[in-house]
């Protein structure tokens, strides 16, 4: 805990600055990186999260969350915005979203009209942030300076993305479908937030425009009251407060497409930290990641007794076909029991007794998916810090 | 709210107008606290020029010991990418300021 007096307020709408009233206690967590140390606080909806920045919001779920059950709470679900303009009131009643640009019959949908009048389905699919973890990324590089919290699972339900296209009518030509949200720029000349998939993947049936989360509607920092669902791709996709899809028969070439989110064009989708990429294209899918849940770093279990391991693993599409945990730096691996299958979008869950020792060990964990792709031993670097899926260790003392 | 909760999260609203879903929703924004490392006559151009678009913990979360040209890009990348509106002279003053507090 950290004592904090002389803190000071800016608000932000007029960033007149007043005295704070009193000594206030700050509760707060140590990140464990270097300038780590964050405040803990609570936003509208949300319990106490760990928070990146005020404004525009930035939150992250403290890590023993997930050690809760595999359906991340809505109230702990983390929260990430790139640009200040938030919407300020958000009235379901007179909502309407737009389907148009390249298709036969333009759609202006009322929230009741797409509930309605469109099949409904539902999906269970890890969001992640692109920049998760970018705190242990060494050397370090620029940007929000996340732990592992900036991840969740949840239930989405929703309209299909195809069905909505396809009854507007996607005419010949058309290569990419783009994603507004009611989201803003601060001022004016600031690239507004949009994004775009390909024409195939917008209508493969499982990109959704979901108006729910876990049973409920979406809390509003997650994006009421629709969010575009884009299962096993990063989070920079899943565009909140979405109210604008066009159609467009060209590559759209918005900021945040053509020069944020960029990831290094080759084999490992890495590079020697320092050098620049000759080629880049959009982040799409996650890499396939693991973690221990039950026990943080430097845990103490006792000897004698088998130490029950648990924790999640998941991936960009492709099933988790093995989890295995190595107490030994690597030589030798065990392999974990995987538990219930929501589905290949989702976080599985694994569970490993280990009989250990007295004295420190290292645990390393790694996932493989069905499709072959395992987790590296050596971190890959990119310049932005993305898709950082580096085996984790954690050291446990037993005594 | 729980005694301990710092002020910053106090003051966060959202108002659901009524008790069914149907109503609109509405969002404050949280009071934002002016980190300790800016209070100070140095720290007060970047207080005044960077708050205008986002919160400060964007800056004082980034590491330390990047350089000066980290600072110097970071201020660059805002005018040139985000076109933020910060005369020429501003903005080697906040390079300049952001490099000595924090490497």
């Amino acid at each position: 805990m950290t004592h904090i007096d002389r803190r000071r307020f800016v608000t932000a709408a007029g960033l007149s600055l007043a005295a704070a009233s009193t000594r206030t206690i700050a509760r707060s967590v140590d990140l464990p990186f270097g300038n780590g140390t964050r405040p803990l606080v609570r936003f509208p909806q949300k319990r106490e999260l760990i928070l990146l920045t005020s404004r525009p919001p930035q939150l992250e779920t403290p890590f023993e969350v997930f050690d809760k059950g595999l359906i991340t709470p809505n109230d702990a679900f983390f929260v990430r915005y790139h640009l200040s303009g938030l919407p300020q009131v958000i009235d379901p009643a007179t909502f309407r979203l737009r389907i148009g640009g390249h298709v036969g019959q333009p759609l202006d949908l009322s929230l009741a009209s797409l509930k309605r009048d469109f099949p409904v389905s539902e999906i269970v699919a890890v969001n992640q942030c692109s920049g998760n973890s970018r705190g242990f990324v060494e050397p370090r590089v620029g940007g929000g300076q996340l732990g592992n919290g900036a991840m969740g699972n949840a239930r989405w339900r929703g309209v299909p993305l195809k069905a909505l296209l396809d009854k507007a009518g996607v005419r010949e030509g058309a290569r990419q479908v783009t994603f507004n949200g009611l989201d803003n720029p601060p001022l004016d000349g600031i690239p507004d937030f949009v994004k775009a998939l390909d024409i195939d993947h917008a209508r493969d049936g499982e990109v959704l425009v979901a108006f729910q989360m876990n049973g409920q509607d979406l809390p509003f920092l997650n994006g009421y009251p629709l969010r575009l669902i884009v299962p096993g791709h990063y989070g920079t996709h899943w565009v909140k407060h979405l109210d604008e899809i066009n159609v467009v028969d060209a590559q759209f070439d918005g900021y945040w497409m053509k020069t944020a989110y960029r990831i290094p064009d080759n084999d490992c989708n890495c590079l020697i930290p320092g050098q620049k990429p000759d080629k880049t294209k959009p982040i799409g899918r996650f890499n396939v990641r693991s973690f221990v849940t039950s026990h943080a770093d430097g845990a103490r279990v006792a000897a004698g007794r088998t130490a029950k391991l648990r924790g999640i693993a998941f991936a960009g599409g492709s099933n988790i076909a093995r989890v295995l945990l190595s107490a030994d730096d690597g030589q030798t691996w065990q392999e974990a029991r995987l538990g219930e299958d929501l589905g290949r979008y989702s976080f599985r869950e694994w569970q490993l007794g280990l009989a250990l020792q007295k004295g420190e060990h290292r645990i390393m964990v790694r996932a493989e998916t069905a499709a072959g792709e395992t987790q590296p031993l050596e971190q890959r670097w990119q310049p932005a810090g993305y898709m950082r899926n580096v085996i984790e260790t954690i050291r446990l003392e037993v005594a | 709210m729980r005694k301990g909760s710092i002020a910053l999260a106090a003051s966060a609203t959202l108002v659901l107008c009524g008790a069914v879903a149907a109503r609109p929703l509405t969002f404050s924004p949280p009071a934002e606290a002016v980190p300790a490392v800016l209070v100070d006559s140095e720290g007060e151009i970047v207080v005044n020029i960077c708050s205008t678009c986002h919160s400060l913990e964007y800056i004082v979360t980034q590491p330390r010991g990047k350089g000066a040209q980290f600072w110097k890009d970071s201020v660059a990348k805002m005018i040139n990418v985000y076109k933020a509106p910060i005369a020429p002279a501003d903005a080697d003053a906040i390079a300049a300021v952001l490099a000595r507090k924090f490497g």
